[in-house]
């Protein structure tokens, strides 16, 4: 097991350093810097002063060199300077950290105890009306878009109390920080909570043909107990698994959401940072990001070995 | 794809295949969910064809006197704040939602599934370093993958088919991989090599056409995931351009403020994404459990 980790921290570290790569370069083809936005904007070039500008932020070295200095400033926890706010990078970025993860973690909150008990009920009533209906509804969440969902809801607000909810720094009361943060939460997180209902249903329905099902049904069991003990238990790994891999990516549906909801998160704030060319910022949102997944796979696998003892790494 | 391409699975499944029809109505039985994606998905790509035909109103002709116009019976589903008509602009939008969902996703899937029949044939180092890269890009969410090549490639509507096919590759070249790996060890494939076949014919002859139903699977799940993905593309901006009518760059140009004042406009658009979403869906669960009967329930 201690073997299996180090192995597996190892890999994580290979695959963080290749997508630095990858994002690096990608960004680097990107047509237009950000003095060529700036002069744009500005309707005058100058060459010189374009020139002064690209070698004071060092777009004029070699893309090894800036790589480089990059990745050595991360190492030492310097993220750089935003091109746009001339601010530390790390101070735009960290605020708004907890607002997208406070966002997330609300949204799986949802996801999970809606989708999870919704699956088994659809699972046990296998083929009957309610099944039906739950798996149109479930299909239905797979295949709305998280901004249109959020705009309706917007809609709904308007037309019940006549206002929306407004994202503030500083909510008045416990009750209005939790309105504020769960309306966009639920937008994002009905494709979740869809998905974990799928996942949970199929993997319940697998799990309820197994013979220990059938030899727990003729000793006599209860019918709740081998639903709800016997075939949930076994059926909840797969979903773990998933679980995992959504916080990751509801990250992608928090982009759009937090767009819709005008919540200053680090999500929305990716997709500024690209607009403005804003590399630094960009590079370190995207490798944020890519962190925030590689651990979440981290612990996922980890998490399988302690919840199903017949798996056991490193043997 | 012709509905003869399942008469072997249908048979299997205890369908009269005598005649194209009698497969049809098998299907239609047996899956009737499936088959309402099979109408939205026929409904999707007649709007998209003849878009001319059923629309009257130019999708691109824009007129100050109707801006922000209700919906009425001369503008069924009402005009957005240039006096475009909207039910226009949505059908011809069905176009823009089929060139990109089909475009990536025929692009990644051949690029996948070369690079996994070659992963799960080859295997060597070839496999490992292949491996390692799909895992990289796989490490990021399939949005924000497509938001960073969206951004380097520029907004076009190449770029966004571009953009929307690269992060779907390592899917499907993992499910390929991991199929090519099970049928090379099949005895067919080991007969094949025991009557002298070279590498190269089995890969393509014998383990390629076999990769073919989880591929059918997986791109009509990818098919829905591709629009969805092109909408919230082009909603942040970075898909399709102006003054293409896309779905997702109707929604952007209308968002927050017309939620008050123009709910047409945020309604009608996002309405058509969910509708043909969901009929992708529906058809893809369907095929999924006719085509891949480890899953079936």
């Amino acid at each position: 097991m201690g073997a299996y980790v180090v192995r597996r921290f190892g890999l994580m570290l290979v695959t963080l350093f290749g997508i630095s790569v990858i994002i690096f370069v990608l960004l680097r083809l990107t047509p237009g810097n950000i003095a060529d936005i700036l002069f744009d904007a500005g309707g005058y070039v100058d060459p010189a002063d374009k020139a002064r500008i690209e070698a004071e932020l060092g777009l004029d070295k070699p893309l090894v060199v800036q790589y480089a200095a990059w990745i050595g400033g991360l190492m030492r926890g310097d993220l750089g300077y935003s091109y746009q706010t001339e601010k530390p990078a790390i101070d735009e970025i960290a605020p708004r950290i907890p607002i997208t993860a406070r966002l997330a973690a609300v949204a799986l909150t949802f996801s999970v105890l809606i989708g999870v008990p919704l699956g088994v009920v659809s699972a046990v009533r296998q083929n009957t009306p309610l099944d039906y209906i739950l798996r149109v509804v479930s299909l239905s969440g797979l295949s709305m878009p998280a901004f249109w969902l959020g705009l309706l809801i917007l809609m709904f607000f308007v037309s019940m109390f006549g206002t929306i909810p407004i994202y503030s720094e500083t909510p008045t009361s416990f009750w209005s920080a939790l309105v504020m943060y769960s309306v966009p939460a639920a937008a994002v997180g009905f494709r979740s909570s869809a998905l974990m209902m799928r996942l949970t249903r199929s993997s319940m329905l697998e799990v309820m043909r197994q013979d220990y099902i059938r030899t727990a049904r003729s000793k006599g069991a209860p019918e709740m107990a081998i639903n709800y003990y016997h075939a949930l238990k076994n059926a909840v790994l797969p979903v773990i698994t998933v679980i995992g891999i959504e916080a990751a990516f509801l990250l992608g549906g928090l982009i759009v959401t937090e767009t819709v909801f005008n919540i200053p998160g680090v999500a929305r704030f990716l997709v500024e940072a690209i607009r403005w060319r804003d590399y630094p910022m960009v590079q370190n949102l995207v490798m944020f990001i890519a962190v925030v997944v590689v651990t979440m796979n981290f612990i996922v696998d980890m998490l399988y070995a302690a919840v199903d003892p017949r798996i056991k790494y490193g043997n | 794809m012709s509905t003869a391409d399942f008469s072997a699975e249908l048979a299997a499944a205890g369908a009269n295949v005598k005649s194209r029809w009698g497969s049809l109505r098998f299907f239609v039985r047996r899956y009737p969910l499936g088959s309402i994606g099979a109408v939205i998905m026929t409904l999707f790509v007649f709007a998209a064809i003849f878009a001319p035909f059923i629309t009257v109103y130019d999708p691109l002709s824009t007129n100050a006197a109707i801006s922000l116009a209700r919906p009425s019976a001369q503008h069924w589903l009402g005009c957005d704040f240039m006096g475009r008509d909207v039910y226009s602009r949505i059908i011809y939008g069905a176009r823009i939602s089929l060139a990109v969902s089909v475009g990536s996703m025929l692009l990644g899937s051949s690029i996948g599934v070369t690079l996994g029949l070659l992963s799960g044939y080859l295997l060597g180092w070839f496999d490992l370093v292949t491996q390692r890269v799909l895992e990289m890009m796989q490490s990021l969410p399939l949005l924000v993958m497509a938001i960073i090549m969206a951004a380097a490639l520029g907004p076009s509507l190449h770029n966004t088919i571009f953009a929307i096919a690269i992060p779907l590759v390592p899917y499907v070249a993992r499910v390929i991989r991991a199929n090519t790996l099970s049928l090379r060890e099949q005895p067919f494939v080991e007969a094949a090599k025991a009557i002298g076949m070279s590498e190269r014919r089995i890969a393509l002859r014998h383990v390629l056409p076999n990769t073919l139903a989880p591929l059918i699977v997986l791109a009509t799940a990818q098919l829905g995931s591709t629009i969805l993905t092109e909408s919230s593309l082009s909603f942040l901006g970075l898909g399709v351009p102006e003054p293409h009518p896309s779905w997702g760059r109707m929604l952007s140009e209308s968002a927050a403020e017309y939620v008050r004042t123009a709910p047409w406009l945020v309604i009608f658009p996002g309405a058509a994404i969910s509708f043909v979403v969901f009929g992708t869906n529906l058809l893809g669960d369907a095929l999924r459990d006719l085509l891949d009967p480890r899953q079936r329930s």
